[in-house]
């Protein structure tokens, strides 16, 4: 293999944990969910990585499929996500998540 | 002769056996052939602009009944000559509180996608920049990224009408790219394969006779997307006055000039190559292979002429009427067209071999039913709506 | 060091930046440009990885739909990008150190296994078996189908929940 695939695996977790950091420490709410489309993307990069490397010698396909679930998945959470932003600026006029906080004591 | 006859792919080899001769390594001459592939490409996309621009203009108005430009050489045909000339002489304007690296971003990033679609189209049987087993998917997916093009022009001149109009822009290429998606699954069912050469080689007939219901539907959904009128609400002056383009001059705006041109000749190939049989011509390309790439641009002239007709035919339609005709017109036809060809690619089961000009009847008969139903219903509502108490009103009061 | 491993290199910058710049970047706007540099920059890694078709699917559906998503959620809450309102949270250091920490221990995990070294290469049938398997019924067909109602849901909701009133 001319990539070998600790290299995929590596930048796979970079992209994890630069995501991780985005949705923890940003204010904005859609900044967050840019953080957490990074880690989906992250994931999708070790599932095709480890189809390249283990299965395709076996003939499956479960690396591609579940890649392809994840990418649908991706995209209807960001629908609603962001729907559910939109309607929170409407009713609060505010997508910081810190002043987003009504149900707390 | 036969040098002559195959003179492209003859033409590469030759050249490829000089590199060789220099002693150059695989790679080397590798790399430099794909280079001269992309020059020669993006080359034939920016002739594309030098030949339309004069061209648009000169058929518009011989269809208004004038002469058109015929000032720059015989007939005007230089005309785009002196456009490049004087956009490059125009003054390079950034509002002021204009995002300054936006603003200049916008113009690079949009005659990318316009000029990726031409690696995979086909120029000949084996006269293609790079046969993608995924062809389709990927003309599919580059239109995808040049809607991400035009908002950031729209957001980066800082005037709302720019960022109107990029919101009106978003909304109908992405309305538009469903029923253009439909259509294109149709076609490959038909021919089970997503390359683009695969696709013109299993054309023994041309699939706009086979499916006119999808050609149709995908010729207006390439003009809606190439932002041709009469769809063309988004740059028209009347409406939005050159929409997201109103603060660009000189060389950006020469950039969302070219962008559509060479879009729109890239839309009229893709049309060619997957509904007219692409460089295929009564057999013409298995006597002279040379002459392939002239059959590709002598159907693409014929679509660009259709598209040029349409243009300078019908009143621009209004945006929401825009939106709801895609909505609610193109996709639901377009699925009934799928629903359709499944149907009959796949009902003749396991391995009973039909001829396919059986499938291709089969398909053209549900093509016609398709339409004549449409019609029926359309004309239905028509009369209704001629009956209703509000027109009639308006009617009585005109006369 | 050959030619896959020096376009791995680059497309892991290209990536890598495009990340950093959406979890940095103070403008909403840059942000979001940005990670449509990074959607494009995995999508290079599907190419290398020789799955063309997802290559292709990720820049319709993210690059596509997604990143013009978040941008429209942008433009509407748009108060938000003047230069007054702080972009990071209190808790931004320890948001800092945990992804590190994290990150330092999956790069060692993953330094020391001693991966499986396959040399197969990718058959040509490999879109047509992909359709397959997702309509086979012994295969990935019920997937296939939650998937199709899940996005129906999603849309549906989406379209209820950012209704005008």
């Amino acid at each position: 293999m001319q990539v070998p695939l600790s290299w995929y695996l590596i930048v796979a977790a970079a992209l994890f944990c630069i995501g991780l950091y985005g949705a923890l420490s940003r204010r904005n709410a859609v900044a967050i969910l840019m953080g957490v489309e990074l880690m989906l993307n992250s994931v999708n990069i070790n599932l095709l990585a480890f189809w390249r490397q283990v299965e395709l010698v076996r003939g499956t396909l479960s690396g591609q499929v579940f890649a392809i679930i994840v990418i649908t998945v991706a995209a209807a959470e960001a629908a609603v996500g962001l729907a559910l932003v939109i309607a929170v600026y409407r009713s609060r006029r505010t997508v910081d998540v810190e002043e987003i906080d009504l149900m707390k004591l | 002769m036969d040098f002559i006859l195959n003179f492209w792919v003859e033409l590469g080899a030759w050249a490829q056996d000089v590199l060789f001769g220099w002693g150059l390594p695989a790679w080397a001459v590798n790399l430099i052939s794909d280079i001269v592939v992309v020059l020669v490409l993006v080359v034939v996309g920016i002739m594309a602009v030098l030949i339309f621009t004069p061209m648009e203009r000169k058929v518009i108005a011989r269809m208004q009944d004038r002469p058109g430009p015929n000032r720059v050489w015989p007939y005007g045909l230089l005309q785009a000559l002196a456009d490049a000339i004087k956009m490059l002489t125009k003054e390079d304007i950034t509002p002021t509180n204009a995002d300054r690296a936006l603003h200049m971003l916008a113009p690079l990033i949009v005659a990318i996608p316009a000029l990726l679609v031409y690696a995979v189209l086909p120029w000949g049987p084996n006269i293609i920049g790079k046969d993608l087993n995924v062809g389709i998917l990927f003309i599919v997916a580059i239109a995808a990224l040049h809607v991400i093009a035009i908002i950031i022009a729209g957001w980066g001149s800082n005037n709302k009408y720019s960022l109107l109009s990029a919101f009106r822009v978003v909304n109908q290429l992405l309305a538009y790219e469903i029923p253009m998606v439909f259509c294109l699954l149709s076609v490959i069912l038909f021919t089970k394969t997503m390359s683009t050469q695969g696709i013109v080689e299993a054309q023994t007939i041309p699939y706009f006779i086979v499916m006119p219901v999808a050609g149709m539907i995908f010729l207006i959904c390439a003009m809606a997307e190439a932002n041709r009128s009469p769809v063309d609400l988004i740059e028209a002056d009347s409406e939005m006055v050159a929409g997201y383009m109103i603060e660009y001059s000189g060389m950006k705006f020469a950039m969302f000039f070219i962008a559509e041109y060479v879009n729109m000749f890239a839309a009229a190939i893709v049309i060619s190559t997957v509904f007219l049989g692409g460089y295929k011509f009564f057999g013409l390309e298995n006597l002279a292979p040379v002459l392939t790439p002239v059959i590709v641009f002598m159907k693409a002239v014929f679509v660009i002429f259709v598209m040029l007709w349409f243009r300078a035919t019908f009143p621009r339609v209004r945006f929401d009427h825009l939106v709801g005709m895609a909505w609610k017109f193109f996709v639901p036809l377009a699925m009934v067209n799928l629903l359709l060809s499944a149907l009959v690619v796949k009902i003749p089961v396991a391995n009973a071999r039909v001829e396919p000009w059986v499938q291709g009847g089969v398909m053209l008969v549900g093509n016609l039913i398709i339409i004549a139903v449409t019609v029926l219903i359309l004309s239905r509502s028509a009369r209704k709506l001629e009956d209703a108490p509000a027109l009639k009103r308006i009617v009585a009061v005109e006369r | 060091m050959n030619v896959t491993q020096v376009i791995f290199i680059i497309l892991s910058a290209v990536t890598l930046i495009g990340a950093l710049g959406v979890v940095v970047s103070r403008n909403l706007f840059y942000a979001a440009i940005f990670l449509v540099l990074s959607f494009v920059g995995v999508a290079g890694y599907y190419i290398l990885l020789e799955a063309e078709f997802l290559a292709m699917i990720q820049i319709l559906v993210y690059v596509g739909a997604i990143s013009i998503l978040i941008i429209f959620a942008i433009m509407v809450s748009r108060r938000f990008m003047s230069p007054k309102y702080k972009a990071r949270n209190e808790q931004w250091v320890w948001a800092l150190v945990a992804a590190a920490a994290l990150f330092a221990v999956l790069v060692v995990i993953l330094i020391q296994v001693d991966w499986p070294i396959a040399q197969a290469s990718v058959p040509d049938g490999t879109l047509v078996e992909l359709g397959k398997a997702l309509v086979d019924p012994g295969q990935f067909l019920l997937v296939f189908e939650v998937a199709s109602v899940l996005l129906l849901v999603a849309l549906v909701g989406a379209v209820i929940i950012a209704r005008e009133r």
